[in-house]
């Protein structure tokens, strides 16, 4: 009897290795993020897809469901989601990831955001006063991120800290190897000008050393008007831009509309995990969008 | 009993944990060993990843200071933006106006017409309590008139999924009740909440919301509100729960039902209905939302109401809804058929036009509105 119920704590004590920690993830970077950083501790959803403007996203009775259940809410922060994870938070009743808690985790507070300013103005459009919150694709702010991850995590769950750490470090070693692949695979593409549908590519365009000539968006966050995309098709008439980018759940439309008249390749790069077919990871997707940035200026 | 209930236990455990029961002290003393080298193992290789790591991570902050320039460091922005949210609370303004043509016997208004002005605060008091405040200025029958919308504190952690508000709020009965004026999709609100509600259901008390730990949205709420404050009764009250969820990626539904219980003898049934869709989910380029609501009142007599509308955006800017609201009163069972084409040149801007056929025993009606809603300052997450 006295080796059963030694038995049964011995369970009962080591207990939460087996309980997963639920990540909700804004967006599917961070959930594969924190898969990478969790592994088997973690169960992640992810609140968006691929092919979802993260921007507009409606504050559905699932997804205040999955908060509720939560032990970790990580979104990119710096007011991406400031249209609909508010309603989620104050619907879901979930005091362990209220903003401030250990739980609730903003991935652009660990890394320098660009494009920060006091002047708010929204003739401007929708401008992030933050700082610009698309910090996904530039490598480096995501192994900023995965550290804060890893502490976070270990943070929540403390009996777990070594497993937390080493899937880091098992991370960030292939991370940083693919870097280095990386960078030499896109030495080419330095100083390649690129029009961008939406200031969504700021961080590629200065990891890259690209050139960002234009955007497809008159004023950031409203759609793209015909009297700017005449104007942008007088401007690279006689070149100028080497090659346009946009994001899968962007119109294709404006994109297309201008490549044909300025004969310029217009390219759909993943912004996120599943945004291609081939970006099946966070690895894929940044082999993808080389791949396909190398294609497009090839072919120009 | 007793023994009933430690096999049960036991034999739980053993379905949980396969051979967590069965495992000897040796086999315990085996496993706490081999963890032990694990650990040790692992130690000695993070503590040399951790050295490589913070080589890399400075290189990486290296290499980004030393590319375009930046903004303010990011540990700098952060305690900004939260000094910010700590000591100012979110102001917003949200403007609203109309010019009403009307052609039929009712004497109803025409011209240029203000709507209410909403003026909005809120923000967290601390870590356990967040407050909201909507006053609305409207000018009516040639006076300014300062009305006390909202102005509600809820608890922010409470434990279980619980939450309770206090103050006074908009009754979080029905569908359209708890919708402010700028979010809703025509010009009006629906004649069922117009007869039974004048409106909506505002007052002063508390609500309890609980919501399940389940993947399939469950809410369950209550509330006990002044009503007439007789004094000899216990005020109004009401219940009310919420489920929901996605079929697909594409689309969402939500459905529910109220019962509001008034001291003045009013008796309300409301069941709802809302369905959402946008191809892939993504909200941005294209989408559609159907939405209705039956009401059932009783005091002296008892009467019905409903209506159904539906808004379609087919294009980003543009959005064009019908709608078709009903009441059958004892006296009258006036029916009304609307609808409108609106545009929004930012998610802060929204021009409509509006067009309803009216029909009634005092006889037809045919209305038309131009509406403007503008909004400046912080704006909220609207709800689903």
């Amino acid at each position: 009897m006295k080796r059963l119920i030694l038995t049964v704590l011995l369970v009962i004590a080591s207990g939460p290795v087996f309980a997963e920690l639920r990540v909700f993830a804004c967006e599917p970077e961070w959930a594969a993020l924190a898969d990478e950083v969790g592994g088997d501790l973690v169960a992640t959803y992810s609140a968006t897809t691929a092919l979802q403007d993260p921007h507009y996203i409606q504050a559905r009775p699932s997804l205040i469901a999955k908060v509720r259940r939560a032990d970790l809410v990580v979104c990119s922060g710096a007011q991406l989601e400031i249209g609909w994870l508010p309603a989620l938070l104050q619907k879901a009743n979930n005091r362990r990831v209220m903003p401030g808690t250990d739980g609730y985790f903003e991935a652009s507070n660990f890394v320098q955001r660009v494009d920060a300013t006091a002047n708010v103005d929204r003739a401007q459009g929708d401008i992030h006063p933050q700082g610009n919150p698309h910090i996904q694709t530039d490598p480096h702010n995501l192994a900023a991120v995965a550290s804060a991850m890893a502490r976070r995590m270990a943070k929540i769950e403390p009996e777990n800290t070594v497993i937390y750490e080493a899937n880091l470090n098992d991370f960030m070693s292939r991370w940083q190897a693919a870097i280095e692949r990386w960078e030499a695979a896109a030495e080419p593409l330095r100083g390649k000008r690129v029009i961008t549908h939406h200031k969504s590519w700021v961080y590629l365009v200065r990891w890259l050393g690209l050139e960002e000539v234009a955007h497809l968006e008159a004023i950031a966050g409203l759609p793209p008007t015909a009297t700017h995309l005449s104007r942008l098709t007088t401007r690279f008439a006689d070149g100028g831009a080497d090659v346009i980018v946009r994001s899968p759940y962007q119109d294709a439309k404006p994109s297309h509309w201008l490549s044909e008249r300025i004969n310029v390749p217009a390219v759909v790069l993943p912004l996120t995990v599943g945004g291609t077919d081939a970006a099946v990871d966070l690895f894929a997707m940044f082999d993808d969008i080389l791949a396909r940035l190398a294609g497009a200026v090839d072919n120009a | 009993m007793r023994v009933v209930l430690i096999t049960s236990v036991v034999a739980a455990l053993t379905v949980l944990v396969p051979g967590g029961v069965a495992a000897q002290d040796s086999e315990i003393e085996e496993l706490r060993a081999a963890v032990e080298a694990l650990r040790s193992d692992y130690e000695a290789r993070i503590a040399e990843l951790e050295q490589r790591l913070a080589v890399a991570e400075q290189n990486a902050v290296q290499s980004l200071n030393a590319a375009a320039p930046v903004a303010a460091p990011a540990a700098a922005q952060v305690s900004q933006s939260r000094a910010d949210a700590a000591f100012n609370p979110a102001i917003g303004v949200v403007f609203q106006g109309f010019l009403n043509g009307v052609e039929g016997p009712a004497g109803e208004e025409e011209g240029f017409a203000v709507g209410e002005t909403e003026l909005i605060m809120s923000a967290n008091v601390d870590d356990k309590f967040t407050a909201y405040l909507t006053a609305a200025l409207a000018f009516e029958d040639g006076e300014s008139e300062l009305e006390l919308e909202e102005a509600w504190v809820e608890t922010t952690a409470l434990p279980a999924g619980l939450s309770a508000r206090f103050g006074r709020m908009f009754s979080g009965i029905g569908y359209q009740n708890e919708r402010h004026m700028h979010t809703w999709d025509f010009a009006d609100q629906a004649l069922p909440y117009d007869a039974f509600l004048d409106g909506r259901y505002v007052d002063n008390g508390v609500q309890v919301r609980w919501l399940a730990p389940t993947d399939l949205y469950v809410e369950l709420s209550g509330e006990i509100m002044q009503g007439e404050g007789d004094p000899s009764g216990l005020g109004s009250y009401s219940v009310f729960g919420n489920v929901g969820g996605d079929v697909g990626i594409s689309h969402s539904w939500l459905a529910g039902l109220s019962h509001l219980e008034q001291d003045s003898g009013q008796q309300l049934d409301i069941a709802h209905f809302v369905w959402k869709w946008a191809p892939d989910g993504n909200w941005r380029q294209k989408n559609f939302i159907f939405q209705a609501e039956y009401l059932e009142n009783r005091d002296i007599s008892t009467d019905s109401g409903w209506y159904a509308q539906a808004v379609y955006q087919p294009v980003p800017r543009w959005r064009v809804g019908a709608r078709v609201d009903e009441v059958d009163l004892d006296a009258d069972d006036p029916r009304r058929f609307s609808i409108m084409l609106d545009w929004s040149n930012s998610e802060f801007s929204r021009l409509r036009f509006q067009a309803s056929r009216s029909d009634s025993d005092l006889g037809d009606e045919n209305a038309w509105t131009l509406q403007y809603i503008h909004s400046i300052g912080a704006h909220g997450a609207h709800a689903f």
